[in-house]
């Protein structure tokens, strides 16, 4: 691998410990994929916040980058395990938030802003097109290289803080062109429409890419998406799939920089999604636990959402979960209050993948594709999805 | 018998090899306070990997495993060297963090339980 000058004395010690490591973490992984060079980064976005997931380890690992660790661009962090405000209101455990405010602050020492969000793009750490990143939170990841048409790996939490204490990833991967092109076309024959919908619909994209060992879908015969829809898409596809991003048709950036995929072509029914629908739902489900919001709901949801509880009162705990950014917005202009008035919680800074709330409840319901996988996976619940007007309905019913 | 492999993580060490075909996920995989298997299922369920030259196909699981390496080398409980058929990004970011000594590339069918092996893993070669 090819080093410049810069880099060369980061390897070497010349910028401290925490670069040194970095740079060793970044060279071993340029050199397992065949990466020629780095290219330089304009924002990362690191995974692996939650204490609930990094444990005693994560956080010394922490510490000792810390000291002397200075971040090169813009980081920011995904969801830790609990609201940093509210979390007492929410359930959380005291020792766990002192050890989880202990892993903040040792990210905060790095100069990371420590938003805690899944959707940095929202809220911004925003690239446009063709920009180099590395991002984890496989969501973001899959939003930036296919809506965005930034270019990044599917980072782990260890990596993505190496490029930002860096400002450089190894060239491989979605950074290269020839590893962008749609691999098989996935052609919608039904309407799709709304956040749970394009979630299913990411489900069985992501089956299929399983299925037939394929990375990148090129989706045809979606005629509109909103930024809502789309982050649901991600969320879904990636989670399912383990996709980084996908191409859709007069919609996405670089739907016609490649050729469309002619050879392996998969059409999806009406029938295909309600199946895929069905298995997001439990039969025997008893609902104690509603959330919207997985990835961090918009200022848009939260509008919708507001204008859905004005006036009602929910019966069932009842989350958002969000960006803080997004809630202070939610605040001024009134929406948090109507939300609150109805007894429903917001969950700032969390959210119900890596908050430690397993078996805390008998069912979710959701409008998310993805916190149905989790949902079941991690907290051993019992899961159903629906629209987020469904939701609000379940909630106070 | 001399084998050539990739230098993942640099260092020297020697100790009794345990080898599995299975996969290994630190992260739930293993537990960081005992060095002791404990997946459900798992080929080496119930053994220590403390200490010994650990042998395996390829990591798999969540990238979490890095960090629960981190933990092992602090806790004194972390494998001598690891030996990989093809590393993944979670034992090499692990190996990485954690100091230990890691080649990959090897044939790793030549390799037996209880064998001594030397790893020079700077230099990417074995010896049993």
């Amino acid at each position: 691998m090819k080093l410049s000058q810069e880099e060369q004395e980061m390897l070497n010690g010349k910028y401290g410990k925490a670069a040194k490591k970095s740079m060793e973490i970044l060279i071993t992984l340029g050199e397992i994929f065949d990466a020629d060079s780095m290219v330089e980064v304009t924002g990362v976005q690191i995974a692996g916040v939650s204490y609930a997931n990094l444990d005693e380890a994560g956080l010394e690992f922490l510490n000792e980058m810390a000291e002397d660790g200075k971040v090169k661009v813009l980081t920011t962090l995904n969801p830790a395990g609990m609201d940093r405000e509210n979390w007492q209101a929410l359930g959380i455990d005291e020792n766990f938030a002192i050890n989880q405010n202990r892993a903040i602050d040792a990210f905060a020492k790095m100069g990371i802003i420590t938003t805690c969000s899944c959707t940095p793009y929202l809220i911004g750490n925003s690239p446009h097109f063709g920009q180099h990143l590395a991002w984890a939170e496989s969501s973001a990841v899959c939003y930036a290289n296919s809506v965005i048409g930034a270019r990044t790996n599917r980072e782990g939490g260890p990596s993505a803080l190496a490029s930002a204490l860096t400002g450089k990833t190894p060239r491989y991967g979605y950074h290269l062109d020839e590893n962008r092109y749609g691999e098989v076309l996935i052609n919608v024959k039904t309407f799709v429409s709304g956040t749970d919908q394009f979630g299913i619909l990411g489900k069985f994209v992501g089956d299929k890419l399983v299925e037939l060992g394929k990375k990148i879908p090129y989706i045809t015969g979606v005629s509109s998406a909103t930024v809502e829809e789309l982050k649901s898409l991600c969320a879904s596809v990636a989670t399912y799939g383990g996709a980084a991003m996908f191409h859709m048709e007069n919609i996405t950036p670089e739907y016609n920089k490649y050729p469309k995929p002619s050879k392996l072509v998969v059409e999806i029914s009406q029938d295909d999604m309600d199946k895929a629908r069905s298995e997001l739902t439990d039969s025997d489900i008893e609902i104690d636990f509603v959330s919207i919001g997985c990835p961090h709901a918009s200022l848009h949801e939260i509008a919708t959402i507001a204008k859905l509880l004005e006036g009602k009162k929910v019966k069932k705990e009842f989350w958002i979960t969000t960006a803080r950014p997004t809630k202070k917005i939610a605040d001024q202009a009134g929406y948090s209050k109507t939300i609150e008035d109805a007894g429903a919680k917001f969950a700032a800074d969390t959210c119900c993948v890596v908050a430690p709330i397993k078996g805390r409840f008998k069912g979710i319901m959701v409008d998310s594709a993805k916190a149905c996988y989790y949902g079941r996976a991690k907290n051993k619940f019992k899961v159903k999805i629906g629209t987020i007007q469904e939701c609000i309905e379940e909630a106070i019913k | 018998m001399k084998l050539t492999g990739r230098k993942i993580y640099k260092g020297m060490a020697k100790a009794e090899a345990i080898v599995t075909k299975d996969g290994i996920s630190f992260y739930g995989g293993v537990d960081p306070d005992t060095g002791i298997v404990v997946e459900v299922g798992h080929e080496l369920e119930g053994q220590s990997v403390t200490g010994k030259v650990l042998v395996f196909p390829s990591g798999k699981g969540s990238t979490v495993g890095s960090y629960t390496m981190y933990r092992m080398k602090k806790n004194n409980t972390a494998p001598a060297a690891i030996v990989n058929k093809e590393i993944d990004t979670i034992i090499a970011v692990g190996c990485i963090i954690s100091e230990i000594p890691c080649v990959d590339k090897i044939d790793i069918n030549n390799i037996k339980t209880g064998q001594i092996i030397s790893v020079n893993a700077t230099e990417g070669l074995i010896e049993l």
